[in-house]
């Protein structure tokens, strides 16, 4: 009967730590279905990406489609190119899209917003591994002054 | 002045082989084949006097401790008009931090203090020659069913602490202060990641467990068997422990978020 109990007693433990881990990891963590069920990739090259990392969100007027999976450096200029993985519950987006670097708040992370283009019969829809073209860079407050204050001495 | 040179020498011959002997132990402690059969009704055993009885201090002290930090976070955050992201600071500190560690510390102090003690009598007692001379082999018998016990509990522990310790930053931020229920919570969501912290804390607090539960059986193993060897030994184990967990933590933080 003692070695019931004890049993019994390391079950509920068990149990209850069992319970713990559901707890923290579907009350407290981000469970949004975003690029864990299936998914695309797309890609796009800027001239300058701010603090863009890894893991920052894709957002569509403030909803988030996807995250940035990969930055790397392409082709004979090095030119910044981020992937994008987007949330295949959000697959049709025309390829005249476009996409820029924007930061949230003033002080915030930086995350891409991603302007979904026109749609009639002459363009095509974005699939896995495709381009968009059209893209915004990041604002580099250093470059922003700079320019001021050149445009201030040309006057 | 080559009395002072040899006694260091002596610290650092046995300083090695203390870390040589505890690796010997651990590894003809865990290495062999296990007897299923007889082994499960001692770490059934030991998981109830390690886990369970642990229980009790964990939940209370994750309940303060996130309560606490509730009202440490709304006191600063509200001067910036920030107290929205409460939820967010008091998950993200339970799970990469204090989680793993106080469990850890507290873990030391509750039961490897009280494994030291415990297979430290046995040997001044001469229980575990008794258990020789009847050709059962007290590492597989008495520190095998114990160490794997509080590999497995502490995590465990450490898991309730966090999730207690949020419960308890809700009741303080939410329930008490005004904080925005669904704000709380989405902030949280928003910003905790599976992988970057509860993962990660799941790892710290295995890594945590291995070290404390091992210092703890060699402490009271390789003990002195007198009361002031016994003594001094469960001293010890809670300092080493302690020390160790705190150092280990930096080393792994700077690994994992660095």
């Amino acid at each position: 009967m003692e070695s019931r109990n004890t049993h019994l007693a390391v079950g509920m433990f068990v149990i209850l730590g069992i319970v713990a881990m559901l707890f923290l990891g579907l009350r407290a963590a981000n469970t949004s279905a975003v690029t864990t069920g299936e998914t695309y990739k797309i890609f796009a090259k800027f001239d300058n990406i701010g603090g863009l990392k890894e893991r920052s969100p894709v957002k569509v007027g403030g909803v988030v489609v996807g995250r940035v999976s990969a930055i790397s450096l392409d082709g004979a200029y090095y030119e910044p190119l981020v992937e994008m993985t987007i949330s295949k519950r959000y697959s049709e987006f025309s390829d005249t899209s476009s996409v820029s670097i924007l930061t949230s708040g003033l002080l915030g992370e930086q995350y891409i917003g991603l302007n979904p283009g026109f749609i009639d019969d002459t363009v095509e829809m974005l699939g896995d591994g495709d381009f968009i073209y059209d893209t915004k860079s990041a604002l580099v407050l250093e470059d922003l002054i700079g320019q001021f204050l050149f445009g201030q001495g040309n006057d | 002045m080559f009395d002072r040179i040899a006694a260091l020498g002596k610290t650092v011959l046995d300083t090695v082989a203390g870390a040589g002997a505890a690796l010997i132990m651990l590894v003809r402690a865990l290495i062999g084949r296990p007897n299923l059969r007889k082994s499960w009704p001692l770490l059934m055993q030991q998981m109830y006097s390690l886990g369970v009885l642990s229980l009790l201090i964990i939940i209370i002290s994750g309940l303060f401790i996130g309560m606490v930090l509730g009202l440490q976070g709304y006191t600063i955050l509200v001067d910036f008009g920030a107290e929205q992201s409460l939820g967010q600071m008091v998950a993200l500190s339970l799970l990469r931090e204090l989680g793993p560690v106080v469990t850890a510390l507290l873990f030391a102090g509750r039961a490897g203090s009280a494994l030291t003690a415990e297979i430290g009598l046995m040997k001044a007692t001469e229980q575990l020659s008794s258990l020789e001379m009847m050709a059962v082999d007290p590492l597989r018998r008495v520190v095998s069913p114990r160490f794997w016990a509080g590999f497995y509990s502490m995590p465990i522990l450490a898991t309730i602490f966090s999730a207690v310790g949020i419960y308890g930053g809700y009741l303080v931020g939410v329930q008490w202060l005004g904080v925005d229920d669904g704000a709380f919570w989405s902030v949280m969501q928003s910003s905790v990641e599976w992988q970057e912290d509860i993962l990660n804390g799941l790892i710290k607090s295995i890594v945590f467990a291995f070290v404390v539960t091992w210092i703890a059986l060699y402490k009271g193993y390789n003990c002195t068997p007198t009361s002031v060897g016994i003594s001094r030994a469960t001293t010890s184990t809670v300092v080493t422990a302690s020390l160790a967990v705190l150092g280990l933590d930096f080393v792994l933080t700077a690994l994992m978020f660095g």
